[in-house]
């Protein structure tokens, strides 16, 4: 086990990932950094430093820093991909994806499906996702809903650094269009990242990250901290709480799900996304139709409001869910007899 | 220059705001009183001013991430946008848009944007809508320029932007300030071969300039011309300015990339406001003291713009929900 950051844990599989197998480039803005200036390549190095030393270990065919052009560098990855390569393509921030959407909602989803189970297109479109830095309405979103829609794409979310290596290893060595998405706010975290170079987790298992009886919190990325702070708060007072890390939104652990909520009869879905067709409605709707029998209380939702993300440190704090608001949540579900 | 003392001074006052306004910034931001993300327009004054001199509130301009010089030259509110920057409940936008969305539509300034390359399309609207509008009171038709960055002129937006204009024959001017740089990268890698983006709208079938952007007379003249074409009806237009960035991509970078004594050089020899006053007072068109005069009144106006920020309201939870619709 080594111990290191969200962000190198990114770095480093995809670097013992393109060692391992030539077919793996990677492709984004500023991936390489510095390209065309006298400071010249690797100047900086990917404006996440989740790319740094790539260019210089693989070069230029491999490692391909491009013009600001959304929709050329999903749809390039979707050429890649179907030319045999595995492309791990970077857009900046989640947000861009409004640009490039064509790309991937039209033709990188579905080409499997349409060239009747034909091809394949092993393309992963890497995303930095989420709010936290005052970054406003166009750099904060967590587009995980949406894009969890369309059918054809994997949707991958983790929260540790060991996560962000197991699903990231999956995900290049997967067949599959997978979206991976990196919480921004989650990059500095540390944590032990196991040594094996084949270490893999598959999709669609969640992680229990605290164990209870007395209800079921289930979250995703930076939110899973948030339950967690609840859950330990709540313990203070004898409540047990089942919280449950997705690690993937597509394909969904259903099982963890239900599992959790038989026993404990009551559920709190923290999202970080506003409330309307989203990840949170999307698992109320899940429990509703296959544990209805055994909820003791309302599904509990702890969303951001139906707006834009907002600028100032006062209103994104009061946009963001929060530990007290998952705390609250559980006292309102176990008020409920 | 053919412009009058008054508008030598009132462009050298709007130039000198714009930098003055920024490098507070720069301290400010340094210190954690500032949010968020922060693009500093310093170095590219001239490009503003001398495209905006000749606008009134009728004409629209829609900006980029790196909005404050286009703001404040396009006459929106100094001290709004300082509250602004700051997250006050009293700024321009209420605290909700900071540094990279301000707007003011009564002053023909239809927003900065996050998005790269989003602009252009929707200059290109606005000059439809000014087609339809006809003529102004004045009797000129209105305009609408979009600025975009040498990097932004890679999206497909700015193509789709530029062939739509032609086709339907818009009022819409593409402002080019190639800075040289797009985040960490190099226009020389990044522009293609041809590194030269006019050269691009002329493909579209668009008359084009290019001038220096440093050189505040270049620009102005520069956009008469281009203004005259494109009011006389002849459709949409580009200009392409060789211009340059003072500081980072955003604040906090460490700028790797600068090759050595860049900065030190471009400070020395491409300051267009250091240029802007010798050229005035070398051929005697105004006296250094006056614009010394002007340059304490700008400090003014700064100190009093960030007092005024620093004292004002801030939001509360309640302002989030607000404005996502005008009802519901
Ligand atoms: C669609 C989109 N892609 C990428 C970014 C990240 N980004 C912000 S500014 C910028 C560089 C823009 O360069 P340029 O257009 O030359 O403008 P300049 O920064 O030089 O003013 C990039 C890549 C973004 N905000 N939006």
């Amino acid at each position: 086990m080594a111990k290191m950051m969200y962000r190198d844990a990114v770095r480093n599989t995809i670097f013992q990932e393109m060692k391992r197998d030539d077919s793996v480039v990677v492709l984004g803005e500023d991936v390489v950094g510095g390209m065309g200036t006298d400071g010249g390549p690797e100047a900086i190095g990917g404006i996440w430093s989740t790319s740094t030393g790539l260019f210089a270990e693989f070069g230029a065919d491999r490692v391909i820093d491009t013009p600001i052009s959304e929709s050329a560098i999903v749809g390039a990855a979707g050429g890649l991909a179907l030319s045999g390569k595995r492309p791990i393509a970077e857009l900046m921030f989640a947000d861009f994806i409004g640009v490039s959407l064509d790309q991937i909602w039209n033709q990188i989803a579905k080409f499997r499906y349409m060239f009747g189970g034909k091809s394949r297109c092993p393309a992963i479109i890497r995303m930095v996702y989420g709010a936290g830095y005052n970054a406003a309405a166009q750099h904060s979103q967590s587009p995980h809903a949406i894009l969890t829609g369309m059918p054809g794409l994997k949707v991958v979310m983790p929260t540790t650094p060991a996560d962000v290596a197991g699903l990231l290893r999956q995900a290049i060595r997967t067949d599959d269009p997978v979206i991976f998405m990196e919480h921004k706010a989650l990059y500095g975290v540390q944590g032990e990242v196991p040594d094996d170079p084949d270490f893999t987790i598959p999709f669609g298992h969640a992680r229990l990250t605290r164990a209870g009886e007395d209800v079921t919190i289930v979250a995703t990325g930076m939110m899973v901290g948030m339950a967690e702070q609840a859950a330990d708060t709540l313990a203070e007072d004898g409540i047990g709480a089942d919280v449950i890390d997705l690690r993937s939104t597509s394909p969904l652990d259903e099982e963890a799900i239900l599992d959790s909520v038989e026993v404990t009869g009551r559920l709190v879905v923290v999202d970080e996304a506003p409330p309307r067709c989203s990840l949170a409605t999307d698992i109320a709707a899940l429990v509703a139709e296959k544990a209805f029998a055994s909820l003791k209380a309302p599904v509990q939702m702890v969303t951001a409001p139906h707006t834009p993300i907002p600028f100032a440190r006062e209103l994104e704090s009061a946009y963001l869910p929060n530990p007290d608001k998952v705390e609250a949540a559980v006292r309102k579900a176990l008020s409920y007899n | 220059m053919q412009l009058s003392r008054e508008d030598l001074l009132g462009a050298y006052r709007r130039m000198k705001t714009i930098r003055d306004f920024e490098e507070l910034l720069h301290e400010e931001i340094a210190t954690g009183e500032i949010a968020g993300f922060t693009h500093l327009y310093c170095g590219q004054e001239a490009v503003a001013v001398g495209v905006c001199e000749h606008l009134s509130d009728d004409d629209k301009i829609v900006s980029t991430h790196r909005g404050h010089g286009h703001c404040l030259a396009k006459g929106c509110d100094v001290t709004g946008m300082m509250k602004e920057i700051w997250g006050s409940r009293e700024g321009l936008c209420k605290g909700k848009g900071g540094s990279m969305h301000i707007a003011d539509t009564d002053k023909g300034m239809l927003g900065a944007n996050g998005i790269v390359g989003a602009g252009a399309p929707i200059a290109v609207g606005a000059a439809m809508a000014a087609k339809l509008d006809g003529k102004d009171k004045d009797g000129k038709l209105k305009v609408a320029i979009a600025f975009s960055g040498d990097g932004a002129c890679n999206q497909g937006t700015t193509f789709e932007a530029m062939n739509m204009a032609v086709v339907t024959n818009a009022p819409a001017i593409f402002v080019f300030e190639n800075n040289h740089y797009s985040e960490h990268t190099g226009y020389k890698y990044a522009v293609g071969t041809s590194r030269d983006i006019a050269s691009r709208a002329e493909a579209f079938g668009m008359k084009v300039w290019r001038a220096d952007g440093t050189d505040f007379s270049a620009v102005h003249d520069t956009m008469r011309e281009v203004l005259e074409h494109v009011r006389a009806g002849n459709g949409p237009a580009a200009v392409e300015f060789d211009t340059e960035r003072f500081y980072g991509h955003f604040e906090g970078d460490p700028q790797r990339y600068r090759g050595k004594g860049e900065m030190d050089r471009i400070r020395s020899e491409r300051d267009c406001i250091k240029n802007f006053r010798r050229t005035v007072t070398e051929a005697k068109l105004l006296e250094g003291s006056d614009l010394d005069r002007v340059d304490e009144e700008v400090a003014k106006t700064i100190a009093d713009a960030v007092a005024a920020a620093r004292a004002a309201d801030r939001p509360t939870a309640e302002d989030v929900l607000t404005d996502v619709y005008i009802d519901y």
